[in-house]
Order: structure tokens, then sequence, then C-alpha cells
């Protein structure tokens, strides 16, 4: 960015996890065949009233505490009124200039350093239907999306870089994942992201006008759309050009932002308070009740395994990053008798297999018990730890305990020296080339040896007595 | 004014006699069709009803409202049938639901035997403005019944139904019940509940009864009014039925005159009538008290900033994408919106969205729909200081008698003066009831308005009950 500062702030939308949707008793499920999630309320025919769903304060209260925010005790619906196929109101409830909650702050870790980026605002809304361009220039349009209760969680423009932006979503989706508040999924878009961005002079007080970018579908797609736009930005400027105020549009494939095409109108959504819904009112017992109920937040979770268990910061990081993992840990660090190990085998298998496997920590086959047991063998010694972490994989596939892999398959470690020193003379006599090159001062090729031995006995050898006899036979 | 069909008492104790009647009532509305008061009649939904509801008593169910026939405007959701809204824009729409009121009046055995004609989207004091046509009023053809629920009043007025349902956003139901000659409540805001009722001005609407006399009101609103889970801003006022009706008023009344309402702009033959009315009240002990409501002239000012703002929004949905009229010729979406809507809408709705819009407009907005908020508070506030000091308040309903056909259709103002001593309750939330007390030098009716403190809908009641008693029936 050069001479240039950036200035960007973030407008989150996440859908709420409710049972049903926000003003209806209508399902709030996603993927459901189209247009097969509706009522006359939520799809807005003549005569139907909003009624509101009280899961979604809890859901957003919960949220405005994780952040810090004030919830207020009074706030109302106001309408958003414009025009479009997907929205059969012709008007969104949302929250205007009486918000649910002002207030607020993100803690972030960029490249070694921490940021607060404060919030300014969540409002509660509904979303819209979800309008669907076809290819031959027609438009479908399903409306099971309709009603679906959304919070708008609104940045200041605290933001300095696209990698700040990327932290700052990371941390608002590790958060409402966290609290099962939102799945956090942007393809499937409950989670979405708008930002609004600008940039000005270093030496310069004043901030540029901003753009707004929308269209973003992946965390990584809100990054690269913004140092585009920011690259734009002082390109324009550098040519002696001025900024105007647009929304652009994020284009994943091509990867330029497109000015969208201007609006019907302007942008006056005629906001005016929704007459239909009455005040929302949210009692001191009930934020009390609430707060009760709240569990753990990542930071404090996070500072809690580096007292408690003796992890560093970075594991810790890691191993709080998603609630049900960090769950999975505690249980096995208390299972298990030892936190270290338990950490390294969460932080190492159990998130490869759930990377490999492209599934939740809460459909892991693997019970916390069994990945104990499984532990106690390494422990024991009666399993190498790369036997044991192949055991741990056919665990995965066929859901079977330790015992009865290690059993069946005869994964058991040997420590019979005899039967090991048989391999080694085997490996030795494979391998003269090496033997010579180790002689003559290549030390770096026992781990070589090493290798080759586990890989001979199929992980079985004892390492430590391995290295022993090879150690023996090669001096 | 005589009943074209068996009296309700009648019918409730002789419900093997409801088959016959639905079909005198289906010959009545067939005779007076050119009255033009119902748009859909509603005739095999009505014939299995009665059967159903005699049956139900062959059972020995007691229902409250056992054979009581019932017109429904327009503008109130049956399901399966006609939700017109009197607008080209729902012509042949159907609703998929029935509304909360309806459905409790007819599991308390009512039996709707038509929708009723109305100016569209209940906008207009005439029933003029209806894709239908005109109604006419029953006793002097050239004349309209009053709006918007124009149809509604008619088929009470006309004997043709025991009862109907209107609603009054500002005087759509007390405007036309005094026109008519028959009476016209207008609940407490929140004591019935609006689902199902097509939105005009949602913080004013009110689902709203017509009936011959006030015990019968009465009765209509006990059985539809109460709280509703579909509308959260209807009242959990408890409400049942006492079998035994609305009970005479037991105790003597403050009764208040606002100055404001007497004044110039009213015919002076109203003005006459509200003064008898006042006189016999008082001879029958009660107390009168002259009241001030001065912010009450700014009502019609507010009224339609306020209503029309809502009605802007509310009537966004009807935009030819998903149902209702649509123009086919439009090549995309911006034309499809602008020539649905202006083609589907009529003259006065066109004005009132393009009014509403602009007071909510950027830049518009603090020194209309805001203003118009805070001088609506006043209106609350001049009401409740007078009920502070009296229990009731008389009042005339309208400022004028039934005018002619055409008279103001090409004048809005006019028209919109109408509502001028309606539309104060409405900005209120308070309950308002119009009972006829006397007849103009032509002949036309003439109503009295009774205003009350939120949810004495009871008690208003029962001084209109004392009203027709000491004037007898008109």
């Amino acid at each position: 960015m050069g001479e240039y500062d950036a200035v960007i702030g973030l407008e989150v939308h996440a859908q709420l996890i409710t049972e049903t949707k926000a003003f209806c008793t209508c399902p709030n499920r996603y993927g459901a065949p189209p247009n097969t999630l509706v009522c006359p309320v939520c799809l807005g025919m003549p005569g139907i009233l909003p009624v509101l769903n009280r899961a979604m304060l809890e859901q957003a209260m919960k949220l405005a505490f994780a952040v810090g925010a004030t919830i207020h005790p009074r706030s109302k619906f106001d309408r958003k009124n414009y025009f479009y196929p997907d929205l059969p109101k012709g008007y969104q409830i949302s929250q205007y200039d009486e918000p649910f909650s002002t207030g607020g702050s993100i803690e972030l870790q960029v490249d070694g350093h921490r940021k607060l980026i404060r919030i300014r605002r969540i409002h509660l809304e509904e979303d819209a239907g979800k309008s669907m361009h076809q290819p031959d220039g027609s438009t479908l349009v399903d409306m099971n999306r309709c009603g679906v209760p959304l919070v708008e969680v609104v940045s200041e423009p605290d933001m300095s870089s696209p990698a700040e932006a990327r932290a700052y979503l990371n941390e608002i989706r590790r958060l409402v994942r966290w609290l099962s508040v939102c799945d956090g999924n942007m393809e499937e878009g409950s989670l979405r992201c708008d930002a609004n961005v600008s940039v000005h002079r270093k030496e310069s007080e004043e901030f540029g006008i901003a753009t707004e970018v929308k269209n973003m579908n992946s965390i990584r797609g809100v990054e690269r759309a913004l140092a585009y736009e920011i690259e734009r930005q002082i390109g324009v400027l550098e040519n002696g050009g001025t900024i105007t105020r647009q929304t652009l549009l994020w284009d994943e494939a091509a990867e330029i932002a497109r000015p969208m095409r201007r609006k019907e109108s302007s942008d006056d959504y005629r906001y005016f308070p929704e007459p239909d819904l009455v005040e929302v009112v949210v009692t001191p017992e009930w934020i009390e009740q609430i707060s009760r109920g709240m569990m753990e937040l990542p930071p404090a979770r996070r500072r809690r395994f580096c007292q408690e268990y003796g992890l560093s910061e970075a594991t810790a990081e890691i191993l709080a990053g998603e609630r049900g993992v960090a769950d999975y840990f505690e249980a096995l660090a208390k299972e298990s008798g030892n936190a270290k190990s338990a950490a390294n085998w969460v932080q190492g298998e159990v998130l490869r297999i759930l990377k490999e496997r492209n599934c939740e920590i809460a459909s892991f086959p693997v019970s916390v018990s069994d990945l104990a047991s499984l532990m106690k063998e390494v422990e024991a010694e009666r399993l190498s730890l790369g036997g044991a972490k192949r055991v741990l994989d056919r665990m995965v596939e066929t859901g079977q305990s330790p015992e009865s892999i290690i059993e069946q398959e005869g994964f058991a470690q040997t420590s019979d020296a005899q039967e090991i020193e048989k391999v080694v003379r085997e490996i030795l006599a494979r391998f003269p080339n090496e033997v010579v090159k180790y002689k003559s001062g290549k030390k770096n090729l026992f781990g070589f040896f090493v290798g080759e031995t586990m890989k001979a006995t199929k992980g079985q050898a004892n390492p430590k007595v391995a290295s022993e006899i090879l150690q023996k036979l090669l001096s | 004014m005589t009943l074209k069909i068996p009296p309700h008492s009648h019918l409730k104790n002789h419900p093997e006699e409801l088959p016959s009647a639905v079909e005198g009532c289906l010959k009545a509305i067939e005779e007076a069709k050119p009255l033009n008061a119902f748009v859909h009649v509603l005739a095999d939904r009505a014939r299995h009803k009665a059967v159903e509801v005699a049956q139900a008593a062959g059972r020995g169910e007691e229902l409250p409202l056992r054979g009581m026939i019932l017109a429904v405007k327009d503008n109130i959701a049956i399901e399966g049938t006609s939700l017109s809204c009197a607008s080209r824009i729902l012509k042949d729409f159907k609703s998929l639901f029935t509304a909360t009121a309806v459905a409790r009046l007819e599991k308390a055995g009512a039996i709707v035997i038509g929708k009723t004609n109305l100016d569209e989207f209940a906008m207009g004091s005439s029933c003029e403005n209806s894709i239908f046509g005109p109604t006419h009023h029953p006793l002097d053809w050239e004349r309209v019944p009053g709006g918007s629920s124009g149809g509604s009043a008619v088929a009470v007025a006309a004997g043709l139904v025991h009862e109907a349902l209107g609603s009054d956003t500002g005087g759509s139901v007390r405007q036309p019940a005094a026109f008519c000659g028959v009476v016209g409540l207008k609940p407490t805001y929140g004591r019935v509940s609006r689902y199902g009722l097509v939105a005009f001005g949602s913080s004013l609407d009110q689902i709203a009864p017509f009936a011959t006399n006030c015990q019968d009101a009465f009765a209509v609103l006990c059985i539809m009014g109460g709280k509703d889970a579909r509308d959260s801003t209807s009242a959990a006022y408890p409400m049942s039925y006492p079998t035994d009706g609305l009970k005479p008023l037991g105790q003597k009344l403050r009764i208040g005159l606002p100055k404001e309402y007497l004044e110039e702009g009213l015919q002076a033959e109203i003005g006459e009538v509200v003064h008898q009315v006042a006189g016999r009240l008082e001879k029958a002990g009660h107390e009168l008290v002259e009241v001030s409501l001065p912010h009450s002239k700014l009502a019609v000012a507010v009224y339609y900033v306020l209503a029309t703002a809502e009605a802007s929004s509310n009537l966004a949905r009807y935009d030819g994408a998903r149902y209702g009229f649509r123009e086919r010729s439009a090549e995309n979406l911006r034309e499809l919106y602008e020539d649905s809507r202006a083609g589907g809408f009529g003259r006065e709705v066109r004005r009132r969205i393009v009014l509403g819009t602009y007071v909510l407009s950027a830049g518009y907005y603090d020194a209309y729909y805001k203003k118009a908020q805070r001088v609506r508070r006043l209106v609350l506030g001049d009401f409740l200081d007078a009920f502070g000091r009296v229990d009731v308040i008389l009042a005339p309903t309208t400022p004028t008698t039934a005018f002619k056909i055409g008279e103001r259709i090409d004048d809005p103002l006019a028209m919109y003066l109408s509502d001028v001593y309606t539309t104060p309750a409405n900005l209120a939330g308070i309950p308002a009831v119009s009972v006829p007390a006397g007849k103009d030098s032509k002949g036309l009716p003439i109503g009295v308005q009774i205003m009350g403190p939120h949810f004495s809908d009871e008690l208003i009641l029962q001084v209109g009950c004392e009203i027709e008693r000491l004037h007898g029936r008109i």
C-alpha cells in the first residue's frame, strides 16, 4: 500500500440457529427443496402479521454478551422499504435507529500483534429470499430463506488491512460457532460479509471516500476483494482521479470487483417504525438468566488452557479454536491424565483426520475414552507412536476399539531384542552403500536406518530398542 | 329499515330453520343487487355452514352466535374465497387463510353469507373507489352510503344480514354507519386481532362491527375480540361473552361535549341532534361537561400523513411479481413493477401511495412523519386529559349526512374532511361507537359518536344502549 493507509469496516450478517423463522412458525433450516419451508406470513400474503420469535433475541443476546456489547432494555423494529422479487412484503423488518445492542469489541491477533476492533452495533433483522439468476437471463426465487432470523454485526472502521479483515471475520465466525448462534457457513450464506473500504495518504488525517464491496462468499474472498479494491482506489488516486461512492460486487472467479448497476431509484429505504410489532423489551432478569447460562468464551478458555494444562499460547489458540474441539481435548486430558500428550493427539491427529474427512468434531467417530486407551498403549510402550497413529486411522475407518484393532491387525509393539536385531541385520545388508557412508561420517543417515527398520516391522518395533541395536551394530 | 330475514334471536332458538333462512337471505341479496353491497356471495359455503350449525345444535352444542348471518368486508380474509379489496390488483386473488376475527365468529355459530364492497384497500369515505362500481345508499340511491366499509353498512341497513364486519382506520365503519342509520363500533386498538385484515394503516386499523343495535355489536365484539397469538398488537384483555349480554348502564356518568367538534363546518341539523341527545342524557340524570380537544382539528392532517406512510409500505407487496394483477407487456423488472402497480391500483390508492412515499423520504421524514407522530401524541394527550374529567365523550360522527354519488370524488380534500370527527379516535387508539340518533330534513340518518378511554368498549356501548332507549327506535 506504500504511502497509503486503508480503512476498513465490516458488516457481518449471521443467520441465527433457531427452530423456527424470525416472525412465523416455519422451520429455519437450510437445504430443503425450494419454496417448501414457507407459509402465508413469510410469503407476505395480504393480511398477515409478524410475531417475534423470542429464541432470536436469546441468540442475539449471547453474541452481544460475548463481544461485551451493551444490550438495550428496549429496542424497536423498523421497516426497510425496497422492491425486489425475493422480498415478498416489499420491505424488510430490520432495526434502524434503536438497535438491539451497541458497543463491544473483538480482539485480533495479526502478525504477532494484538488489535482491538470495536463493534458499533448489533441489530436484528429478517433475511430475504434467494434469487438465483439463470444463464438464460431469467431469475428463480427461493422463499425458504424469507424470514430467517439474522443479526447484523457492524464494526467500526478499525481495520487497516485485508489481513486484519480476514482475522476479524475468522474471529467472528469462530465466536458464533462457539456460541452455537450461527453455523458460520459462508458458502451456504449463513455468514455473509459486506465491506466498506477507503484509502488515504499516510500523512493525511482525513479518511478517503469509501466504497462498499459485496458478494464475497468466503473469508479468503473477503481478503482478496479488499486487496483488489484498495489497489484500485490507490491506482485511481495516483492517476489524479477521485473515488466515487459506489457499491461493487466481487466476482470470485474473475477476481475483480465490478460496480453494481445503479440501483432502482436510490438508496432511500424510507425506514419507519414497524407498526405490526411491539417494542423489543429485554428485562434485567432475562439478561441475568442468559448471562448465567453463558459458557466460557474462547479468550478465557485459551488463558485457562495455558495456565491449567501448561500449553503454549499457539497450542491453546488452536485447541480453543472451536468449542467442540476444546471440549474434546479437555475430556481427553482428564481421561488420559496427560494433558500435553492429549494436546498433541488432538492438535496433530484428530484435527488432521477431521480435515481429511471434511467433518466436524461432533461427528468424529472415536470416543474420548477409546483415544485415551490408545494413548495408554503408547505410554506403556506396547505400541509405537507411529503404530498408534495407524491404529487411530483404523479406529476411524472401522469404528472399533483400539484393543480389538491391535489384536486383530497385529499392531502391538515388540521390544523383543532378538527379533528386532534380525530385522536390523537384514536392513544393513540391504543398504551396504549407506552403511559405508554412515561409517565414513554421514551420521544423519541414522534416522534413515531407524525408519527402514520401522517400515520393515510395520511400525511394531519399539523404536528405542531398535535404536540401541542399530547403535551397537553400526559402531 | 326492515329485516329481510328472520331475526337472529329467532334463528338461535330455531336452528332447524337456518338452511331456509340462508336461502331467504341469498334471495334478498339477489333482489338488492342494484345496491351493489355485495361483491362476492358465498352461497355454497353459507349453505354448508348452515347445515353444520344446525347439526351442532342438534347435538346440543350451545353456540352464542348460532345462526347469526354475517357479511364481511372484502378486505378481511376467508380461506379459499375472494379477497379483492375492491382493487384490480387483487381482483381474482383468493386468500390462503381465514382472519382470526372471522374464524372466532364462525366457531361461535355465525354464518358468513358474502363479501361486501368497499373503497379500494379501504381508502375512501364514499364506497365509490371500487373496481366493482359504487355502492348505493339504501334510502336514496343517488347518494353514497359512506365508506370505506359502505357495502357492509348497506348490508345491515337494508336488512340483508344481521350484522357485518368492516374495518375502521379513520372512520371507515362509523361514518357509513352514521350515513346509513346503523350502529358502527370501532373497538379499542388491539382489542380485535388484525390477523387477516389487509393492512392499510397498521397502527390505526381495527376490524369493526356493524349492527342494528349496540347489544348485537357487543356480542360480536366479545366473540371476535381478545388476544391472538398471531397479532402482537392484540391486547390480552379478557373477553368472554356474558350470557345475559350487555348490562344496562348502572351508574350516572359525566359526559363530555367537546366544543371543537360542535363549531363551524358541522351541518346544523347534526349539531342539533347531538344537543338533543345530550339533553336527553342529562334529563336521565347524567352530567354534561364541556371539554376541549384542541388538537383534534389537526387529526385529519396527521392521519393523512401517518396512514398514507404506513399504506405506502403495506401496499408495496402488490407488485405483479408473485400474485394478483400483472402487466404482461412489461419487458423488465422495473417495468413490471411500474406497469403492474400503475394498472392495478386506482387513482385514490395511487395518490395515497405517492403521498406516503413522499412523507417517508429522506429529507422529509422529520418534517412530516416524525412531526405527525408528535401531534398524534398531542391528540391522545387531549383525550387523556378529558377522560380525567369525564367518563365518555359525546360528539357528532360526521360533519354532514350522506352526500351524492360523484359529489366529492374529484375533490379529495372535501372527501378527507368527511373523517374530521372520526380520525381522532383512531389516532388515540380509543374505542368509539356511532349510533343512529335522528334524521335531517331530507330524511337521511344522523349518527352521534360516543368515545371512551382505552378498553371502555363495553361502557360506550352501554351509553349507546341508553341513547337507543331514550330515543326509541329510529
